[in-house]
């Protein structure tokens, strides 16, 4: 089977071959720079939801009740979950497929055309994504997905790896353990495009919103200050301002609050829409990864070409210095 | 006393220095720590030192007395052996039946019901999810006309129906009851138990079909129900086979069953029954695994456990509600596939075990069943096991023979103690109700956990090789594992489905609609099901018509995953 | 970077998980992805994973006697949702009298294993026949 034949199948929505070429992609097979190279001008179009939070929040709880929603309002749902491998044996547990069953026993998800589940292991990536986590999207947007849900284990500061690819983050946390610990996290504030409070109905809610709340709202107050006090960019305060951080209480397992987040998703992606964040973003991962791809293929091709002088004992930084020059000078 | 504990604890550590160290410096030990399968560890001797902490007359005393550590009854088998009942089960009721009938005439003294796994879930035989395993595990019960087969020519009055059954139960019980008055045995004549014990199902055996608080309010209707119906019915075993099955250790088993218990005691006392008007009606159910002393200090100990729970905890008046009476089963996990033979001297230990620990009844398994549901030949063996056990080996002509040995009675004692802990710490989850302890445990997992973690590590000893296996990772031999094979005709699924059409057919279905409709008014407005239930039985309405009920009104469940 | 997975299914009604769970977590250890599907799934929800997972050893396991007609059944709608069974080792684990094991095969089934089969066996057998099944086939 050639690369042609791949995309062909990606683009027209045979399942079988989008498998296959995340697959392709994931394993980096000498084939995925090319079908990755065909595939990009068929996407943009879907809209990447980054679902992250501790564990236990209820992270694929409410994967599952955002997919329903979103197969109610008539859009294809493809899903990526991630999950950590296991630094030592590489191994992992993957992919709670569970996320797929619905409150009704009748609603299969598994068996919904137009779902598509997709586990992926993080493979000593830190971060909260795998490496090719962003090109499996690409894939999934390339296959006609409207919405894919990205879930990522996340804790906060280290799992910024979910804003490399998601338009829209949500943030969930829950009431009851630590929650002033969970929200004075500065990470979770910066990620999150919107936060969610699962599990509501449980003691300490309350809490865990106001404190939220007011850290927002410093975040905001900061933001102005800093802004009028330093030569910011103009155009990142309007995207500061234009989209107020909203706090959302769900019971998702009881499907309460779900409805409203999803209307948070859908306004917060026609906002970044409107006022051209949505592009900024996008400009800006093309160009991340572009950096990435290259520096990726440079180092590969410093530690082949320069084999011998690597083996050779000079101290790094002379040695760094000496390669330098000479991949500059050709 | 205190002086001849003094006077023993000296002399032991004189054997320790003078006698067990030279020993041991002689010579190599294969193992260096000893435990029991639960991981107690456990030392080379015992002496009454050990168990000077505990009072004969208040902890040990005599069978029949509170606290019951010896036995229920005072003169337990000299009085009554054990009920010899195996589980048995298979295709189609007439196939069911025949072989009751066969293990009635070997002397078996009671019937125990195996049902396939569509009337387990309270699916009926024609349900898209039954297709290829109707019959295959157990027997194929879709309406009450199968048991009017299954109990062709076996008088209710004359033999007691144990039944294997959960979130259907209430449907079964009352199928038999009508059976029951079909023969016109006296309500108060009818004799067996239904398992129905759903946490245990939350946290093991997986047959699960409602949430887990309409399960909870079902099983206590049944309460309600049972109790002014048929008084001698045990209306739930409360169990603790299936965790162990499902890998858990001994005192894990032992406490969570008795924490299960605790928790439906709290429901029923919730509910306003009369405590001592149930408690009669409440039975258990454990396992018999390898570990003989373990097992034997096991049930020694829940029944001393339960007893101080219902007079002290649960204040019931009348010492019969502070009996624990329990069937056992020989444990299924330790069967191998490889060398089945040697699973009858597995069974015999196991069965052995049950009888010093003094049960009431026992199953003891067939050696062919690590491949498939038991042949003819190898129940017989099994059911011999116990006939030996009883009549040749003389363990049943003395009560708790092995009361007062300081290895038992440490054990039985430590047991308890561990076990405490848990229940406490489920009570903790709970804010200091077992019911909501329980719920709880079963929403976040802790269950599932820490019975999943037990497995992994089992496994792992085994794949170490520090748990021996015999004939599976020590002793093996190259073999032909072809043995004889029972095996379920393939057109069960057809019969099954025909006979079910017709009854359809030939019933009244207007009754059936208008019985199954009082069923759904009674979930609605919170009321009992069980009256509503035995019209809909009596009407031939099916199981997966009632369960269907059930679950239109309260929804389904599907257990988190957590490996 | 590659890595072996493995999708462990508990099809029909059988209850039983014991097996299943501690499998997937020896599996993790050994440096696998484990994919479990959890209980009572149906062949198509099975087959479904197995292709959209695109995974590279399908593991059923089945203490409930059904595996006839319930394995072959995942196999055929592998086919039918266009996966290839060939192409990845199909493994069968529980309590399969030996009469069965000829069907079984012929279905397209590559190891069956029986209780008390020590995982170390079954890591070794994914770990052999899964690149000789696919003999030099490129992904």
């Amino acid at each position: 089977m050639n690369v042609e034949e791949i995309v062909e199948g990606v683009i027209s929505g045979n399942r079988r071959l989008l498998a296959r070429a995340i697959t392709i992609v994931e394993n980096e097979y000498p084939e995925s720079k090319e079908l990755m190279r065909k595939i990009y001008p068929r996407t943009g179009n879907a809209h990447v939801i980054g679902i992250t939070g501790f564990p236990g929040v209820g992270k694929s709880t409410i994967v599952s009740k955002l997919t329903e929603e979103f197969r109610r309002r008539g859009k294809s749902v493809g899903i990526v979950a991630v999950d950590p491998s296991s630094p030592f044996t590489g191994g992992a547990l993957l992919g709670d497929r569970l996320r797929l069953d619905g409150a009704d026993v009748n609603k299969n998800l598994w068996l919904d055309e137009k779902v598509f589940f997709r586990s992926m292991g993080s493979r000593g990536r830190l971060g909260g994504i795998a490496k090719k986590t962003g090109d499996v999207i690409k894939l999934l947007d390339a296959a006609g997905y409207e919405k894919i849900l990205v879930e990522t284990v996340g804790a906060g500061q280290s799992e910024i790896g979910v804003l490399e690819v998601a338009d829209t983050v949500v943030v969930i946390l829950m009431p009851e353990t630590g929650d002033d610990i969970q929200v004075n996290k500065a990470g979770i504030l910066e990620i999150g495009d919107i936060f969610v409070i699962n599990k509501s109905d449980l003691e300490g809610a309350e809490n865990v919103e106001r404190w939220l709340k007011y850290m927002l709202s410093l975040d905001e107050e900061t933001v102005i200050e800093l802004s009028k006090l330093s030569h910011a960019d103009d155009a990142k305060i309007m995207q500061k301002l234009k989209w107020k951080k909203p706090v959302l209480r769900t019971i998702a397992d009881k499907g309460v609050g779900i409805k409203e987040l999803a209307n948070e998703i859908e306004r917060h992606y026609e906002v970044i829409k409107k006022n051209g964040i949505l592009q900024e973003k996008r400009r800006e991962k093309a160009k991340l990864s572009a950096i990435e791809l290259a520096v990726e293929e440079i180092r590969s091709e410093i530690i082949k070409r320069y084999k011998q002088l690597l083996d050779k004992e000079i101290d790094p930084y002379t040695l760094a210095d000496k390669i330098v020059k000479e991949v500059l000078k050709c | 006393m205190g002086e001849m504990v003094e006077k023993i604890k000296e002399k032991r550590k004189e054997w320790e220095e003078e006698c067990l160290e030279p020993w041991l410096s002689k010579s190599e030990r294969e193992i260096k720590k000893f435990e029991t399968l639960s991981g107690i560890e456990i030392a080379d001797i015992y002496d009454p030192s050990d168990i000077a902490h505990i009072d004969f007359l208040r902890d040990i005393g005599y069978p029949g007395q509170f606290p019951f550590t010896r036995g229920v009854y005072p003169t337990m088998y000299r009085g009554r052996l054990w009920t010899m009942r195996l589980f048995s089960g298979f295709g189609t009721a007439e196939d069911t039946n025949r072989r009751w009938k066969m293990l009635l005439e070997e002397g078996e003294t009671g019937l125990s019901t195996a049902f396939d796994f569509p009337t387990l879930m309270g699916l009926d035989s024609d349900d898209p999810l039954a297709d290829g395993e109707v019959g295959k595990c157990g027997v194929a019960v879709d309406t009450l006309k199968d048991f009017e087969i299954l109990f062709d020519g076996i008088p209710l009055d004359k033999v007691s129906t144990s039944f294997t059954i959960n979130p259907p139960a209430g449907i079964i019980l009352a199928m038999y009851t009508a059976i029951g008055d079909m023969q016109r045995v006296p309500r108060d004549k009818i004799r067996g138990t239904i398992q129905n014990d759903m946490f245990k199902e939350f946290h093991a055996q997986n047959t699960i079909v409602l949430p887990p608080e309409p399960s909870l309010k079902i099983i206590v209707d049944i309460f309600e129900w049972g109790v002014k119906n048929v008084p001698k019915f045990n209306l739930i075993s409360i169990s603790g086979y299936h965790i162990r099955e499902a890998g858990s250790t001994a005192v894990q088993e032992l406490a969570f069953t008795i924490a299960d218990g605790m928790a439906y005691v709290e429901a029923a006392i919730e509910r306003g029954i009369d405590i001592d008007k149930l408690a009669p009606q409440l039975s258990f159910f454990f396992n018999s695994h390898n570990d003989f002393f373990e097992e034997i200090a096991k049930f020694r100990a829940a029944r001393r456990m339960w007893a101080k729970i219902m007079k002290d905890i649960y204040g019931a008046k009348d010492p019969r509600s502070w009996w624990m009476k329990f069937h056992v089963q020989t444990a299924g996990c330790t069967l191998t596939a490889q060398q089945p033979l040697n699973n009858i001297v597995r069974v015999t230990i196991q069965a052995l075990a049950a009888v010093l620990g003094g049960c009431q009844s026992l199953h003891t398994n067939s050696f062919d069943e690590a491949w498939a549901l038991p042949s003819e030949e190898a129940v017989r063996v099994a059911l011999r096991t116990q006939q030996i056990i009883a009549y040749e080996s003389g363990v049943a002509n003395v009560v708790d023979p092995l009361a007062g040995s300081y290895y038992v009675e440490w054990l039985t004692d430590k047991m308890e103690r561990l076990a405490w802990k848990y229940i406490e710490k489920i009570k903790e989850m709970g804010n200091g109700s077992m019911v909501k302890g329980v719920l709880k445990g079963i929403e976040n997992g802790f269950f599932i956990r820490e019975i999943s973690d037990s497995a992994a590590r089992y496994q792992k000893e085994i794949e170490e090789g520090s748990r021996i296996i015999v004939g599976v990772n020590r002793f093996k031999i190259e073999e032909d594992l072809r043995i004889p094979l029972l095996k379920v005709d393939p057109e069960v699924q057809r019969r099954q489905i025909e006979r079910l059409k017709k009854v359809k057919a030939e019933r009244d279905n207007k009754a059936v609609k208008e019985n199954l409709e009082w069923i759904r008014s009674c979930c609605e407005n919170n009321e009992n099901v069980m009256p509503a239930v035995f019209e809909a039985v009596k009407s031939y309405a099916t199981i997966g018509e009632i369960m269907g009920t059930f679950k239109q009104v309260y929804g389904t469940y599907r257990k988190p995953i957590i490996i | 970077m590659e890595r072996i997975r493995v999708l462990i299914a508990k099809v029909g009604l059988d209850g039983h998980d014991r097996g299943a769970k501690v499998l997937a977590r020896f599996l993790r250890d050994a440096g696998f992805e484990v994919i479990y599907t959890g209980l009572h799934r149906t062949p198509q929800e099975v087959a479904r994973a197995a292709v959209d997972e695109d995974v590279d050893v399908v593991g059923i396991s089945l203490l409930s006697g059904a595996h006839i007609p319930l394995v072959p059944r995942v196999i055929q709608y592998i086919r039918e949702y266009g996966g290839n069974p060939d192409e990845m080792l199909i493994l069968v684990g529980g309590t399969i009298p030996h009469d069965d094991f000829p069907k079984l095969r012929e279905a397209g089934v590559d190891g069956i294993f029986i209780p008390g089969t020590p995982i170390s066996e079954i890591i070794k057998f994914i770990k052999e026949e899964l690149p000789k099944k696919r003999k030099g086939k490129s992904k």
